[in-house]
């Protein structure tokens, strides 16, 4: 018998049927595991560069030449910071519209816990905020003075952003009626002298620690 | 067989003398072209509605030309790309054409691509047998929206910068992973020279592949079903002796000729806009786009490009930023639900009731409404009538089960009409 006739003659096995499926489910999820472990370092990539983390490091601001009621804004993270030294009546004012604000407590906002507090800030005369507005990110522009003509006579002085309308006030709390829904972020700072800030570091003994 | 004589049934030009048979011998050319065109038949009473598909693949391929070209002269990078793009303007030769035919083709693109959606909720092209193509259809127009956006950040001015933040930051809404996905997508503390890169990647290489792999599935599957029609009957339901559809005229030559004159009849319009008015005022190119980006300064007033700006106008309606948000994307998303909300016996308007017209013209003017919002400053009395104009748009959409049901419907003919 030639070879091609016996493989002519050759009954095939009966197919075992479990065995193909157990054969074909495992190879489908052994692939599909690797796929996803593979997507990993594509993903990952996203993610910021050490460059991009090392520049992202606390940054120390000199209070020395800011007046009182005029706002600085220096960038950390390359986000700008809104410092402002806050006069004794805008302090008052804060107190007097609890009722027309969103998030009067701050406790659905963002910020240090040192922070969490009626002034949002360290010291009642400085205001730190991370000047981006909470809805989607436009910057606040400074409306300071009480009664605005835009905004109104019942405006006792904060931020507007140009972008969808949001109105902070001088806490960067927001007003009702704003799309933004939290009041402006308070960044992590710390106070190294009466007059030195350091943005990015909750202490300034450990100032990596941001 | 000899190799000479090989083809499948129905490959004629396989038995072809010469280059021609020994090319259809081994690929099948005039088959796949007899099949698409010659033998494809499409309803005769086609009106202008019918033009926009075929000029918005005119449109991408426009646009692929024309990247093309761009990306031989832009140098991506926050250093480089605002002036890259000014170097293009001033000194790369007809640099300000090859610009400005994509600029003004992507406006071009989602104009006709607007008409071409509108055209399918006139005369229910979305309904049964034709779900899938809508859907791959709307895939296509999510797909443009993400490719459009991504090419607006490209020139780095500072209506891109502005654009890229509060689009990313969109994302952050998403509760839990928000934050996080927003740094993940930037690649950094803030939009930067990591964003510009990654959005130059997907929008010259990324998104094009997609949209080109969604547009041949949106082609094949329109030749499985067929082209609907103004008056919505399939016109394969009636056939001859031959089984060619009474209604149904060969797409080539017949469609092939009146589309050659939908284009040319479009570039007119399109190169008026490119020679002479390229940003067309501020709503094919802002003026604060001309300044480079600024992380420090918002322009104000900030909005979005023209077609973007309907559903703008729905997110800064709402006094909360994710429902806002939500709401934005349900207005986007209702779309893709229409075949399996619309509940009417009829496809085409021409035979519906006055309750689903009324609804339809209400959705229309709403839509052009909210597109004008979303231009406005976000100031009263635009932020009110926004919420006002908002409820017909969804109306439309997640009533449409309830009205198209009882919906006094008229009788449709055997065969399609002629009107003018």
């Amino acid at each position: 018998m030639t070879e091609a006739g016996a493989i002519a003659d050759h009954q095939p096995p009966e197919i075992d049927e479990s065995r193909r499926k157990f054969l074909t489910v495992a190879t489908g999820a052994t692939a599909g595991v690797g796929v996803v472990l593979a997507a990993v370092p594509f993903a990952a990539s996203w993610a910021p560069s050490e460059r991009a983390k090392a520049l992202g490091a606390p940054v120390e601001v000199d209070l020395s030449k800011l007046q009182v009621g005029q706002m600085i804004t220096p960038t950390w993270r390359l986000q700008p910071i809104y410092i402002v030294r806050r006069d004794p009546s805008m302090v008052d004012k804060l107190a007097q519209h609890d009722a027309q604000l969103k998030d009067p407590k701050s406790q659905n906002s963002v910020q240090p816990d040192y922070a969490r507090n009626e002034m949002r800030a360290r010291r009642a005369d400085l205001l730190v905020l991370v000047g981006i507005c909470t809805h989607l990110g436009c910057l606040p522009k400074q409306f300071f003075d009480a009664g605005d003509p835009v905004l109104g006579a019942d405006w006792p002085g904060g931020f507007r952003c140009p972008c969808h309308g949001s109105r902070f006030d001088l806490a960067g709390r927001v007003f009702n009626g704003s799309p933004a829904s939290t009041n402006l972020v308070v960044p992590p700072y710390t106070l190294r002298s009466q007059n030195t800030l350091v943005i990015g570091a909750d202490d300034a003994a450990k100032q990596g620690a941001a | 067989m000899a190799p000479e004589t090989a083809g499948k049934p129905g490959n004629r030009a396989a038995s072809a003398a010469g280059l021609w048979g020994w090319i259809n011998r081994r690929l099948p050319v005039e088959a796949f072209l007899r099949a698409s065109a010659a033998d494809y038949y499409a309803p005769k009473n086609f009106n202008v509605w019918y033009f926009f598909g075929s000029l918005a693949l005119m449109v991408l391929v426009m646009q692929l030309v024309t990247g093309i070209f761009l990306t031989m002269f832009y140098k991506v990078g926050a250093a480089t790309s605002f002036d890259s793009v000014e170097f293009i303007m001033r000194e790369v030769p007809y640099g300000w054409l090859l610009r400005y035919l994509h600029s003004a083709g992507a406006s071009a693109f989602f104009l006709v691509v607007y008409l071409h959606m509108y055209r399918a909720l006139l005369y229910g092209s979305y309904k049964a047998p034709r779900e899938l193509l809508w859907l791959f259809g709307m895939f296509i127009y999510l797909a443009l929206m993400a490719e459009a956006f991504l090419g607006y950040v490209l020139p780095w001015g500072n209506m891109s910068f502005w654009a890229a933040t509060v689009i990313v930051n969109l994302f952050g809404t998403i509760p839990v992973i928000g934050p996080g996905l927003v740094e993940w997508i930037r690649g950094d503390y803030g939009i930067a020279d990591a964003t510009l890169n990654r959005f130059f990647s997907l929008h010259v290489a990324a998104v094009p592949l997609v949209l080109l792999l969604l547009v041949a599935l949106h082609l094949v599957a329109l030749h499985e079903v067929g082209s609907n029609n103004p008056d919505g009957i399939e016109i394969y339901d009636k056939k001859d002796a031959r089984g060619r559809p009474l209604d149904g005229i060969p797409f080539h030559p017949y469609y092939t000729v009146k589309d050659i004159f939908g284009v040319c009849a479009f570039l007119t319009l399109f190169a008026i806009v490119v020679f002479f008015v390229p940003t067309l005022g501020d709503l094919f190119m802002e003026k604060a786009n001309f300044e480079p980006a600024n992380p420090l300064s918002t322009p104000d007033p900030i909005s979005p490009s023209w077609y973007f700006t309907p559903y703008y106008a729905i997110l800064r309606a709402v006094p909360d930023q994710r429902i806002g948000a939500l709401l934005m994307l349900l207005a986007v998303v209702s779309f893709f639900f229409l075949p399996w909300l619309d509940r009417s016996p009829v496809k085409s308007m021409r035979y519906r009731g006055w309750i689903s017209k009324s609804f339809l013209g209400a959705f229309t003017i709403s839509f052009l409404v909210l597109m004008y919002l979303g231009m406005q400053p976000a100031q009263e009395p635009y932020v009110t009538m926004a919420r006002v104009f908002a409820i017909p748009y969804f109306a439309y959409f997640w009533l449409m089960p309830f009205y198209s049901r009882i919906d006094p419907v008229k009788p449709v003919p055997e065969r399609v009409t002629f009107h003018g």
